[in-house]
Parts: structure tokens; sequence; C-alpha cells
């Protein structure tokens, strides 16, 4: 640390860049961005509104705008991201603000819905547990991409959700890849019909941001991507 | 914005265009290199049932490729869609196969 303060500005309001507040906090070893909120609205303006939960990067509550950047600030060191002393914080990309650092996650949660995002069962309770072959490939693949928190990271880092609204977005493009994959899950046809709609993955430029930038390290680009071939395949086998 | 049939319509022009491209970037190559003069270009082109297939096919094949990725552009940079954005990937698409279609047959058969 440079300084024993660090100058914090954050982003307020709809317009956000007009709205911006600047706050001195005091710098301490291994603070993160979350701590440097939680300071601001303990101590400093208890108006301050934010989201967060668990404190350890498994809720997916705490994404927000570090000096542009979408990340968790529960699992961000500030002296990571410091701008000299300075950091920007403002509220996640591409969703709609309610208040301060909190914005309006149901365009994120409606889109996992619109994506076929949820299980297709096809068993009762009274049939035996399918077994599942952790070594097949398709789990392989589906393992790769089931340990999303849901923090919409992706969804912020997004450009082409950013140019088109209606685009289903990383996160739930990757879930429905998930569940393509998943030997238990029934609704093939369903999953494939509703990524290959007006805002489905063939809206996608394979920018990579959403790789780049998820903090749980997964690659929603790749999973999007098989999503591509997966309805190209089963498009020519329609025709034929 | 972009469907499954229009996603596989770019991608498939792509494909017929990448062949293409390469030919069209030798055959620039090849005339500026060995000096050919406009009249010789003609007299080679002219009545050319090939090279109508060559430049007919890389017209139409553009004309398509090009119209779908600037239905995304005007979407995603100027806002455009409903009936707008139809309009503006018909035209370009229609727009782009005139010029060239006009082209290709200029230097083949009138």
């Amino acid at each position: 640390m440079t300084s024993k303060f660090l100058k914090v500005t954050i982003e307020r309001g709809a317009d956000a860049k007009n709205a911006q507040q600047v706050f001195d906090v005091p710098a301490h070893e291994s603070q993160t961005v979350l701590d440097v909120v939680s300071w601001v609205q303990q101590f400093a303006d208890p108006t301050l509104s934010y989201r967060f939960a668990c404190r350890v990067g498994m809720c997916g509550s705490c994404a927000m705008m570090v000096n542009g950047v979408p990340r968790w600030t529960c699992r961000t060191h500030i002296s990571k991201v410091l701008d000299g002393n300075s950091v920007t914080i403002g509220p996640l990309r591409n969703l709609p603000i309610i208040k301060d650092l909190v914005v309006d996650m149901d365009p994120f949660f409606d889109k996992w819905v619109a994506a076929e995002g949820m299980h297709h069962g096809g068993l009762t309770r009274d049939d035996p547990v399918a077994l599942v072959d952790e070594t097949s490939a398709a789990r392989i693949e589906a393992n790769a991409g089931i340990e999303c928190i849901n923090c919409s990271v992706c969804h912020a880092a997004c450009d082409t959700v950013a140019g088109n609204p209606e685009y289903l977005g990383p996160a739930a493009l990757q879930r429905a890849w998930t569940l393509l994959n998943d030997a238990r899950d029934e609704g093939r046809e369903a999953v494939l019909d509703a990524v290959s709609g007006k805002g489905g993955c063939h809206n996608c430029h394979s920018m990579g941001s959403c790789t780049a930038y998820c903090p749980s390290g997964l690659d929603p680009m790749s999973a999007i991507a098989g999503l591509k071939r997966e309805t190209t395949k089963s498009f020519l086998e329609r025709v034929r | 914005m972009l469907s499954l049939r229009l996603y596989l319509l770019q991608r498939i022009t792509a494909l017929l265009m990448a062949p293409l491209v390469l030919g069209h970037l030798a055959v620039i190559v090849y005339a500026t290199q060995g000096g050919l003069s406009a009249a010789e270009i003609l007299g080679r082109t002219h009545g050319s049932v090939p090279w109508l297939l060559f430049y007919g096919t890389f017209v139409f094949a553009v004309s398509i490729h090009a119209a779908i990725g600037v239905r995304a552009i005007v979407h995603e940079w100027a806002g455009l869609k409903g009936v707008v954005l139809e309009v503006v990937m018909w035209a370009t698409g229609f727009g782009l196969f005139a010029l060239g279609a006009r082209a290709v047959w200029a230097v083949t058969f009138a």
C-alpha cells in the first residue's frame, strides 16, 4: 500500500457517470473490494446499497464493475486492482440498476428460463436412481460448466449482450450446454430449439470476454461453440 | 436477431468464398504481373462459362454473406430492428448482387 487511505469512487444512480461519490477508505492488508464497499456503507454513508451474502465466492451476489471490469468483489483483493491509489466501483453492466451498486438480476435469470436452463426429467420416484458415467465424454463436457455461481460477470462482460439485449448471454447458454450433455436430461429438442431462436447462441461473435472474466475459470465461449455445432448437426439431420 | 438459418447461410457462404477469394487474388496477381491489357482480359473472359460461374458464384455468396453481416452490425451498433432491420438486410443483399451481377455480365457476355 502506498498510502493509508484509498481514494474510492462509487458510481451511484442510473446515470452512473454523473452520480459519482468519492470516499477516503482506510487501507488494510488482505482487503477485498467488498471490504472497501462495506466500510463505506458502515462508516461513511449508510444509505449506500449493495449486495453480498457468502463472502467466499460461492453465492454469486457481489459482482460489480471494478475500474470498468466485472469482478466478484469478495474474492478480489483491492491491491490487485488499484490504479495508483484509486479505484472506481460501479453497478454491473448490461442489467437495469435498482439503486447504487444493486442491479435487477431478473433479466439475467429470465434468460436462463428462456434457454430451457432447467432439468427435464423423465424418471419418477419409483424408478431406480440413474447411473452417471463420470468418464464419458459428454459428462466431462457437462462437468466443465456446472460450477457456475450465477454471478452475471460474464453477462456484464459480454459486448454482444450490450448491443443486442435479446441475446440470451453466456451463462444461460452454458447452462443449456451442460443440460444437453447430461445423460439424465431428456429435454434435448426443447434445449436445441430454445438456443436457436432470435436471441440464441448463433448471435455470439466468439469475442471471449465471458471466458476471460469468469471468476470461476469456466469457459462459456466454448460451451456456446458446442451449442452452435449441435444445433447445426441437428438441423442438417432434420433436413436429411 | 440471428436465427439458425441466417447463421448457417453465413457460414456456408463463407466456406464457398474461401477458395473463391484465393482464386480471385491469384487472378489479380497473374493479370497485373503478366501485364495483361484490359482488352486481353476481356478477350479471355468474354463468352467464358467457367468465368461466369466462378465470379457469378462469388457475387452470389458475397451478397448473402455481407447482407447477414451488415444485419448484425446495424442491429448491435445502430439499434435497428423489426421491419427496418429486414429492409436494410435485403436491400444490402440485392444491392450487392445487382452491382456484382452487372459487372460479371459485362465481362463475360455483354
